[in-house]
């Protein structure tokens, strides 16, 4: 939220009666009503749209994580199977995707633009490595005979990776769209370019605590 | 999307696509979704005028239609149910209302996300197109019910006409839906905490907007959980997983080869987005009707604190109360009891609204617009449909009536038809504001009248024929020999229902009728009400303020305010003293 300033600390404006293009009918002020000129919106709306959205993101993957936890308790035919050790390694660089991004907003923070925009396609190169890998253990998957119908923890392995894998994407194309803004804000002022970095980074390290979450869920629990 | 970091709003278009198709304008989307939902409301009441028919004369061949078969008669039920559930009370009271006047009354230029906004609606359009689909594909309409408990929805054609092609895109349509509900929670949470605008303190803002925005928070949590049911049952159809299917199913002498699912959990995941849902239909129409009330008796809301922190109670309880609709459905008995405490308590924040409806009322020098007579209806029949709720949230009692008639009364009246007469109330209200003409008063009232004693003949026999156990989803009583003398009463009910339909003709008359020839709105403030939206231009320029922005200085209710000149101060007047008078010449 922005904070708003006390009304009585406010200088007042003149605003000069209704407007050219009120189509000369009463308005704006001349009840005796306190308007004036309007302050431009605040981009922090990025900010709290993002964490709004990471409530129902949360949600989708909890009713999930419910009935992963349900059907395995009900479940006489659940039978565990083995995940690929390449998990591990995704999960490194999913984690380590983090870390590269909290490079690239130190720099930010310090001007420092070039070495910003450096570790951002550095983090999103990584972002497409941990997705390309999700994609290889399918496959080692598929090729040791376990699939989707396979067994109830199965499904609920490639449901959780895909759905997990699908926000992933919708984060490597917010990672690709803000590195496309900033490079032209180098010449035109980009006012929300703060709040999109914060916003995006904001949601990355959401889906890598997600993913650390489901990958313990995933693993333990089979 | 560039513009819209720095500026108040985007620019307004001049194309006729961009300007009213793939508007970006919260105005316009929300008029698109409340002509959505008058589609819908019309579709969905078709239905029931067939049901009624074949309840009235089982016997009676339709043209084009024939004698309907029982699969036919709950694909129509099950539609219905569908289309007025999401199409209609989801949609008008929060999206449509919502999407136009939420920004208004705070003061703001648009939405949060003007884009996601347009997106929304759309999604939601191109959900309701593959929900109505269902009808023309093989097999036609699901026939599962609005809540399709598995394994009826979960097997496919095997398990009955309807069940193939048809419950798979009424599913799909559901997880579109689900989709545009987010993002349009989305950006009600965010336009409500960010864009207020100067003095707009949260507990300055109109109760509509609280309204608007508790439900928001109900449809972020509760769709987000019905899509991933959704995808979970898409899976048990189209994937062969086995979430919800139990083992050593044999369907139509098919053995079913699934093992190991859960009905119950389908169960669980669907009424924990179900029952919230109930309170993302009504809660709108309680902060439009508060906001009417206190316009037209002149009063204050009483206790208006109480009114925010009471819809918050109801958000907050109606989150932990799903299991009330699966006593029947195997429950443990301590389970049972925390979730009939936990419902019936729901009672004490109901009752201090109505307490407080009363209150408002109380000793009012009431002005009897039709505005006023449709939210004073949502008064009546939302305290007639709740204390039947007190009956069926007790276990006990609620076994014996469980999917009985006794619900489907419940159910009409305090979400389907309580709603709708907020939407009748919001309708009447911020008509004039929206087209700047009035919808003629004259027509509005025999339209009430018509429409709330006809209701109350629907429904009250409901109550009797379920008490007499009579089950819902019959499509006649043919079988049923010891139900047979109830038959009058479905007549009595059919006429009923018939007569109010008719009625809702004369709401489209008057619809269309005051929007080329009504009478016109010259004054900006008609109903001399205080919040924000009533003082701009009607209807209101693109940008709402043109360029301007109003500064708060009070509560959204100060009517009578003693020492003051009129009997009304706006929100915006610095101080209080007389307001230029604005009636209608």
């Amino acid at each position: 939220m922005t904070a708003k300033p006390a009304v009585e600390e406010l200088d007042l404006i003149e605003t000069g009666g209704p407007p050219a293009d009120s189509g000369g009918r009463l308005g704006y002020g001349d009840d005796g009503g306190d308007f004036r000129p309007a302050t431009p919106r605040s981009p922090q709306v990025y900010v709290t749209g993002i964490w709004i959205a990471l409530a129902s993101i949360l949600m989708f993957f909890m009713g999930l994580t419910s009935s992963f936890i349900v059907r395995k308790g009900l479940g006489a035919d659940w039978a565990p199977f083995t995940l690929p050790p390449l998990l591990w390694a995704n999960s490194l660089v999913l984690l380590a995707s983090s870390g590269t991004l909290e490079l690239s907003r130190r720099a930010y923070r310090d001007g420092l633009r070039s070495v910003y925009r450096r570790w951002w396609h550095v983090t999103t190169a990584l972002g497409l490595v941990f997705l390309i890998g999700q994609l290889v253990a399918w496959q080692q998957l598929r090729a040791a005979g376990v699939f989707v119908a396979t067994n109830p923890s199965s499904s609920f392995f490639y449901l959780m990776t895909a759905t997990h894998g699908l926000h992933l994407l919708g984060g490597i194309l917010a990672l690709a769209y803000v590195a496309a803004r900033s490079r032209r804000a180098d010449l035109v002022l980009w006012p929300a370019e703060r709040p999109a970095v914060t916003a995006t980074a904001t949601y990355w390290h959401f889906l890598g605590g997600l993913w650390v979450f489901l990958f313990l869920l995933l693993w333990l629990g089979r | 999307m560039s513009t819209e970091g720095h500026h108040g709003a985007h620019a307004a278009p001049t194309g006729f696509i961009r300007k009213y198709i793939f508007s970006k304008d919260h105005k316009v989307i929300g008029i698109q979704y409340i002509a959505l939902a008058i589609t819908a409301v019309f579709v969905g009441m078709f239905l029931s005028l067939l049901m009624r028919l074949h309840l009235a004369w089982p016997t009676l061949e339709l043209p084009f239609y024939g004698l309907m078969t029982p699969e036919q008669y709950l694909a129509l039920m099950t539609m219905h149910g569908t289309i007025m559930v999401f199409f209609v009370l989801t949609t008008a009271p929060q999206s449509g209302f919502g999407n136009y006047f939420l920004p208004i009354q705070i003061g703001a230029a648009d939405m949060a996300f003007p884009t996601l906004n347009m997106l929304s609606f759309w999604f939601t359009f191109v959900s309701f197109v593959v929900m109505l689909a269902a009808f023309f594909v093989s097999g036609g309409a699901p026939i599962s019910g609005w809540t399709a408990y598995v394994p009826l929805s979960a097997l496919g054609e095997v398990a009955g006409p309807g069940l193939g092609w048809g419950q798979s895109l009424w599913i799909v349509s559901l997880a579109i839906f689900s989709g545009a509900s987010l993002m349009g929670a989305l950006n009600f949470i965010t336009t409500t905490l960010d864009l207020r605008t100067r003095g707009m303190s949260l507990m300055r803002m109109p109760l509509s907007c609280w309204a608007w925005f508790i439900t928001a928070i109900l449809a972020l949590l509760g769709f987000a959980v019905l899509l991933a049911a959704g995808i979970l049952l898409l899976l048990d159809r189209h994937a062969g997983t086995s979430f919800f299917i139990p083992g050593g199913l044999l369907v139509s002498d098919r053995v079913i080869d699934h093992k190991g699912g859960s009905p119950l959990l389908w169960q669980h995941l669907f009424w924990f987005f179900g029952h919230p849902e109930v309170y993302i239909a009504i809660l709108p129409g309680m902060g439009i009707v508060s906001h009417v009330l206190s316009t037209f008796a002149r009063k204050a809301i009483f206790g208006y604190r109480a009114m925010v922190y009471a819809m918050g109670a109801i958000a907050l309880l109606g989150l932990g109360v799903w299991g009330h609709h699966m006593f029947q459905s195997g429950m443990s008995p301590y389970s049972a009891i925390a979730f009939s405490l936990l419902t019936m308590s729901i009672g004490v924040p109901s009752a201090i609204k109505t307490f407080n409806w009363i209150g408002t009322l109380w000793g009012a020098r009431i002005r009897f617009s039709t505005a006023m007579l449709y939210a004073l209806g949502f008064v009546s029949i939302f305290v007639t449909g709740g204390l039947s709720g007190l009956f069926l949230a007790q276990p006990s009692v609620d076994i014996p009536l469980h999917d009985t008639y006794f619900v489907v009364a419940h159910f009409h009246l305090i979400m389907g038809v309580a709603a709708i007469f907020g939407m009748f109330a919001g309708t009447y209200f911020w008509f004039p504001k929206m087209f700047g003409r009035y919808l003629n008063e004259g027509i509005g009232k025999v339209h009430f009248w018509l429409t709330f004693i006809g209701v109350y003949a629907i429904f009250m026999p409901m109550h009797y024929i379920g008490l007499s156990g009579h089950m819902r989803r019959l499509p006649d009583l043919s079988a049923y020999t010891s139900l047979a003398d109830l038959q009058p009463v479905h007549l009595f009910m059919s006429v009923a229902a018939f007569i109010t339909i008719g009625a809702q003709l004369l709401f489209l008359f008057n619809l269309v009728w005051s929007l080329l020839r009504g009478k016109k709105a010259v004054s900006l403030n008609p109903w001399e009400a205080t919040t924000l939206e009533w003082t701009i231009p009607s209807p209101p320029p693109h940008d709402n303020f043109a360029g301007l922005e109003p500064v708060v200085h009070r509560g959204p209710y100060e009517f009578a305010v003693p020492g003051a000149d009129n009997d009304y101060t706006p929100q915006h007047l610095p101080e209080v003293r007389a307001a230029p008078a604005h009636g209608d010449d």
